[in-house]
């Protein structure tokens, strides 16, 4: 059995159903994502682990016993609030001692703990410093120490990146990883930024509407979506009207899409020939190009330059296939003069391998 | 050069005519207000009391009438152990006013900040009710219910019987003052601690919680230490009027239930004794001003609260 089991929980506000049957198993030790756009039921999801909330229907297991008669502070489950609450009268070292002096714990050994926690969010120096003398990330820190000291069995952390700026929160995030690593606390992160939870998560639940979609690890969840909803809400993806030609052939299956012809695509279970939908394939995996290395791939057509956008590290060009449907290919800019290959306005070939993309079922 | 800086001079004189227009009332308020009496006082203390009230004269030439300064009101202030223990009476009422009106204030300000926003409103709304008839009138007021036919002496004195007891008067006792002083400064402890209370981020408490604390801890380690400030202004607008206070002594108090109030009042309206009532009225003012800078120096704490 898992550690954490959610089983069939739901909460609802009224009539309106924050959280709809969601049942969910996370392991010891897993660093494991909520994501999900605002308002999909996210943190009223950890706000029930937590105990601040109880559901309406299902239950929450934590090593195999029912929470819903333990109240929040008899819970070993510490939360990082999004806002961090830190308690402003208290120096760093009061706050994140405040779990130790609520269990009692003796004396020397609240030192130590404190000591350990504070070296490990490298906040040693800032012991006697008061929360409003801290930088943003400072203060998630003390955040993250005051969750960890206690030596929780869960940490739930509620978007504690949100309100960092961008480059700060790329540091937190290797931070994050390294810290979840070193303590082996299982963590429950909630976010909306999909970025950040394939960067962080061993795996990710995407949410919609109260609902889980998907559960799956980042590459899978990224290469594999099961619907149009992750697909979309999962990094970028070029979407195609289509439908099965032929169910199983082979390695492949074979689309059509409407207006454009054959395509090959990887094979996919439960697949019926004449099944409506959508291929969907990501913009790194569109070559782009005038050469016959792109008229050799088995998916490739002729397409005009609408637009491009020169993102430094990549350049992102529009492309319009002769159906009329605007393409998103991606080319790195790993070689100098790579950056403007091609002019609005130019005809060129775009294609993608045969086992490259993935139908989804309307 | 010279044009930007002409430019800048006149613009900064513009902000210091601006700041005298906005601080110059209040200041004048303050000097004609305060300060003048405030000196006056200082003045009228150092000097002999008229014949028939009032000042003796500074000049005189008329043999046997005293004139000039003098530091006798002063002497005689300390020469008689009664003024100190007025005083010190004083400070135990205003100590036990401040305290009661805390223990009661509380509670109240707390069920009112945690109540929702629409009700929130008419509570306090309740609170400074009081405010709109005469503080004299409510203190009569008190004369009544306080009074021997009163239910309230009636039932205490019934069970006191019971016992064998003797009957005890409620009026015109440190009790019935302590009761008057309380119900009139109770808003004044009401409102700032509503004021703070209101303020706190009750994320707050569920990190306490979240952190192991429970209801008890949540409120020690929490919301107490950061109402602090809330305390001390409830604590310094009730203190400092009740020390000052004469007319609810006057109206529930017995005669031995005089305080420095009392005195002071005495000395101007009864006995005439203007230099005496100064010095009293300074030595009042001085108390005051201490117990004001102690407030302030242990309200210096609450800079984490911005
Ligand atoms: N106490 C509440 N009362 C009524 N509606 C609520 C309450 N808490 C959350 N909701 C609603 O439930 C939905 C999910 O909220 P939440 O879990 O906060 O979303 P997320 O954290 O994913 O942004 C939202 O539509 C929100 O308005
Ligand atoms: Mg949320």
């Amino acid at each position: 059995m898992a550690m954490l089991e959610i089983k069939n929980v739901t909460r609802r506000f009224g009539d309106f159903s924050a959280v709809e049957n969601v049942s969910l198993s996370i392991e010891s030790g897993e660093f494991f994502t909520l994501l999900g756009p605002s308002g999909c039921g996210k943190t009223t999801i950890l706000r029930m682990l937590a105990g601040f909330d109880l559901p309406d229907a299902g239950q929450i297991l934590l090593d195999g016993k029912d929470m819903v008669d333990t109240p929040p502070e008899k819970r070993p489950v510490r939360t990082v609030f999004q806002n961090y609450a830190l308690f402003p009268h208290m120096t760093v070292a009061q706050n994140v001692a405040f779990p130790l002096k609520m269990a009692r714990i003796p004396a020397a050994v609240q030192r130590k703990q404190l000591q350990e926690a504070l070296e490990q969010v490298h906040l040693t120096d800032k012991a006697a410093a008061y929360p409003h003398e801290l930088s943003g990330g400072q203060k998630q820190r003390v955040a993250l120490a005051r969750g960890l000291v206690s030596r929780p069995r869960l940490l739930l952390l509620d978007e504690p990146l949100g309100a960092l700026d961008a480059k700060l929160r790329e540091e937190m995030q290797v931070d994050l990883i390294n810290l979840q690593r070193d303590v082996g606390i299982t963590f429950v992160f909630v976010t909306h930024a999909q970025v950040e939870a394939l960067a962080l998560s061993h795996r990710i639940a995407v949410m919609r509407a109260g609902k889980v979609e998907q559960v799956d690890e980042p590459s899978r969840l990224y290469s594999a979506p099961c619907n149009r909803f992750v697909a979309d809400f999962i990094g970028h993806i070029n979407l195609l009207d289509a439908s099965v030609l032929q169910a199983a052939h082979g390695h492949h299956v074979h689309l059509d899409i409407a207006g454009l012809g054959e395509v090959l695509a990887p094979p996919h279970v439960g697949l019926a020939s004449g099944g409506k939908g959508y291929f969907a394939i990501r913009p790194e995996q569109v070559r782009i190009g005038v050469h016959e290395e792109v008229r050799e791939l088995k998916n490739h057509f002729s397409a005009t330059v609408q637009q491009f956008l020169y993102r430094g590290d990549v350049t992102v060009y529009k492309v319009r296939l002769d159906n009329g449907m605007v393409l998103e290919a991606l080319l790195p800019n790993a070689a100098p003069g790579r950056a403007r290959l091609f002019e609005v306005g130019d005809t060129v070939s775009v294609g993608w391998r045969h086992d490259a993309g993935v139908f989804l079922v309307a | 050069m010279a044009p930007e800086m002409s430019e800048k001079t006149q613009s900064s004189r513009a902000t210091r005519l601006a700041r005298w227009l906005v601080s110059g009332p209040p200041l004048l308020f303050l000097a004609v207000f305060f300060l003048l009496p405030s000196a006056i006082m200082v003045l009228a203390s150092f000097r002999y009391p008229g014949e028939f009230g009032g000042l003796a004269p500074l000049f005189s030439t008329v043999p046997g009438v005293l004139h000039g300064l003098t530091f006798e009101t002063y002497q005689f202030f300390f020469s008689d152990i009664i003024y100190v223990q007025v005083f010190l009476k004083s400070f135990l009422v205003a100590l036990a006013t401040t305290l009661i009106c805390l223990l009661l204030a509380y509670p109240l300000a707390l069920l009112i900040a945690r109540s929702p926003k629409k009700s929130r409103d008419l509570m306090v709304l309740l609170v400074i009710l009081p405010f709109a008839s005469n503080f004299l009138v409510r203190v009569y007021a008190w004369m009544i219910l306080l009074g021997p036919q009163a239910a309230l002496s009636q039932a205490i004195n019934a069970v006191l019987a019971l016992f064998g007891l003797t009957p005890v008067h409620l009026l015109f006792s440190p009790f019935a003052v302590l009761v008057g002083m309380v119900y009139v400064h109770l808003p004044f402890m009401v409102l700032p601690l509503y004021t703070n209370l209101e303020k706190h981020d009750p994320m707050l408490l569920d990190a306490a919680q979240d952190c192991g604390a429970n209801a008890w801890q949540r409120f020690w380690r929490i919301t107490f230490p950061l109402s602090m400030p809330g305390i001390l202004s409830g604590a310094a607008l009730v203190f400092i009027p009740v020390l000052g206070m004469f007319a609810i002594p006057d109206i529930l108090g017995g005669t031995g239930d005089m305080l420095i109030g009392n005195l002071i009042k005495e000395q101007f309206l009864g006995t005439r004794d203007w230099p005496f009532g100064s010095t009293l009225s300074i030595m009042l003012t001085l108390a005051v001003l201490a117990v004001a800078w102690l407030a302030a120096r242990l309200g210096r704490g609450g800079k984490y609260y911005a």
